[in-house]
């Protein structure tokens, strides 16, 4: 039977060449980073490697020594920025501004802090899932002391202008976080150059192991540790380190860092065609996000009439592997917070199905997929009460 | 995805009884897609029982299986037989329900319900419109 992940942001193979540089550090150089003896060198050795590889990945100048933390989650990243940042911060302000389509790791700790007495502004998003540079700026007090935005949205791939957002943070002197999990790996970026001061990324995301994460941190910025121990990380994140993870996620950022162009331009290539493909072969879909100023890897649509869950698994059944924004496939029964910013309505969010492609994509399954879709789409369709509805009366929401 | 039955995922591959009967003598419709789930039912009624049944169903997969397994037990049952029909008795023949699927989307009991309710109102306005 076809196997065919469409479905790479919730899991991709880890790279060979990444597994093979982790293995050693098993076994062979096994030993304990802040050993003072001989077994500390090699692993204290390679982490450092692999904070200088992290470092290229993102452009960080001067010493990534001292600005990258391993964690173990973009998750742990976000909440280091956040929580970290605001404990620390706390007498200076207690406003945070954040996006209405922030990961859940971010909407979460930033509803925790408004329960601990921190003001939080949402800005809203435009239909793309855009922010507006303006509306941030609008939005800062003299209580502001963090503006966290992420670099690209995960599920509708929008991609933010956020060396304009940092800039408007910069012009009143407080911190910009970005959440870059969706995007490091697959679109350029260079802290330097957005002018970010702590940014997170997920080394699963780029062929890395699960469990291996960084944040970045510019030096000047005070955090408290979410696990306090011993020094580890800075005395930021307690507990032995990781280090074949850590090693791992140096790998694979080298390894992203030399091939980000071919690789994100062959996944772009093959979004493109497989886009057209089911716009031409499936009627009634609906594109979410931005045309063009989206990930790479990205594609989400909504095929109309029919809800997400049903539409999964049937494509599940023919080997196709995807996910949805619908309620019905969220363990909290709601529909995707993205897909209601950028003003979708409901109906189209429980139709709505999300790709994301990987370097091991192939254009030669294109025509299966779009026969498959167009196929279940049909027959869900046939049983839909909305789709005999629009044949009646010949209208839908999108007319 | 949830763990579904056996039973769930048979009905959910093969559903029975999918459509509208022509001149349905009942119709019923529950949810909504906010909460991502729709049924139409409509039934054929004769001579008290329920001659056919059938549905569209904008939904899970849970709300697809409930939706064909609730047509094919009320097909053939008296209307009274057909109101006792509960949402718990249908989840029980699928083989259960996952914990989060048992309120939002067993709703073919209600929608086959409504479907009822509907003929004994226009058997109620028919016969009053008679005695006049």
């Amino acid at each position: 039977m076809k196997s065919i992940n469409l479905d790479y942001t919730a899991a991709a193979p880890v790279d060979e060449n990444v597994l093979q540089a982790m293995i050693p550090f098993f076994t062979e150089d096994y030993g304990n980073p802040s050993s003072g003896h001989v077994l500390g060198e090699k692993p204290r050795q390679a982490m450092e490697e692999a904070r200088e590889k992290v470092g290229l990945l993102i452009g960080t100048e001067g010493d990534a020594e001292k600005q990258i933390i391993f964690t173990a989650s973009a998750s742990e990243a976000n909440n280091l920025a956040v929580k970290g940042f605001a404990a620390a911060n706390k007498k200076k302000g207690m406003h945070i501004i954040s996006s209405s389509i922030e990961h859940f790791s971010v909407l979460n700790q930033l509803r925790s802090l408004q329960k601990e007495g921190f003001t939080v502004t949402l800005l809203p998003v435009d239909r793309y899932g855009t922010v507006d540079p303006e509306l941030l700026a609008s939005e800062i007090t003299d209580q502001t002391i963090l503006i966290s935005i992420q670099t690209a949205n995960p599920e509708i791939g929008t991609i933010q202008p956020i060396d304009k957002l940092a800039a408007v943070a910069h012009e009143k002197g407080i911190p910009f976080h970005t959440d870059a999990a969706a995007a490091a790996g697959w679109i350029p970026i260079e802290v330097e150059k957005m002018g970010v001061d702590m940014l997170s990324l997920a080394g699963d995301q780029f062929y890395g192991p699960k469990g291996s994460a960084a944040l970045f941190v510019r030096r000047g910025i005070r955090l408290y540790p979410l696990i306090e121990g011993g020094i580890q990380e800075k005395g930021l994140r307690a507990g032995t380190e990781n280090v074949p993870a850590i090693v791992g996620l140096g790998k694979a950022a080298g390894l992203a860092f030399e091939s980000m162009n071919d690789r994100s331009q062959k996944v772009q290539a093959i979004r493109d065609q497989l886009k057209q493909r089911l716009f031409n072969e499936v009627p009634h879909l609906h594109l979410n996000g931005h045309s063009e100023n989206r990930l790479p890897r990205n594609l989400n649509i909504s095929v109309e009439f029919i809800e997400g869950e049903a539409l999964l698994m049937r494509l599940n059944m023919a080997g196709i592997y995807v996910s949805s924004g619908s309620s019905c496939t969220s363990q909290a029964l709601k529909s995707s917070h993205v897909l209601e910013a950028i003003g979708l309505p409901p109906e189209l969010a429980q139709g709505s199905l999300l790709f994301t492609l990987g370097k091991e994509s192939s254009e030669q399954e294109i025509p299966y997929i779009s026969d498959q879709l167009a196929q279940v789409a049909g027959l869900l369709r046939n049983m839909s009460p909305l789709y005999h509805q629009y044949l009646k009366e010949g209208k839908n929401n999108n007319a | 995805m949830p763990e579904y039955s056996e039973k769930v995922m048979e009905h959910f591959t093969n559903p029975r009884n999918i459509g509208e009967v022509s001149e349905p003598d009942g119709i019923g419709e529950v949810g909504n897609p906010v909460c991502g789930d729709m049924m139409k039912f409509t039934i054929k009624v004769k001579d008290n029982r329920i001659e056919d049944v059938k549905y569209f169903t904008f939904g899970c997969g849970a709300a697809i299986a409930v939706s064909s397994m609730v047509s094919e037990m009320a097909k053939g049952k008296t209307l009274e037989e057909a109101l006792k029909i509960t949402n718990k008795q249908v989840a029980e023949e699928l083989g259960g329900l996952p914990g989060n699927k048992m309120h939002c989307s067993n709703l073919g009991a209600d929608a086959l319900h409504k479907a009822i309710n509907d003929y004994m109102e226009k058997q109620k306005t028919e016969t009053g419109s008679i005695s006049k």
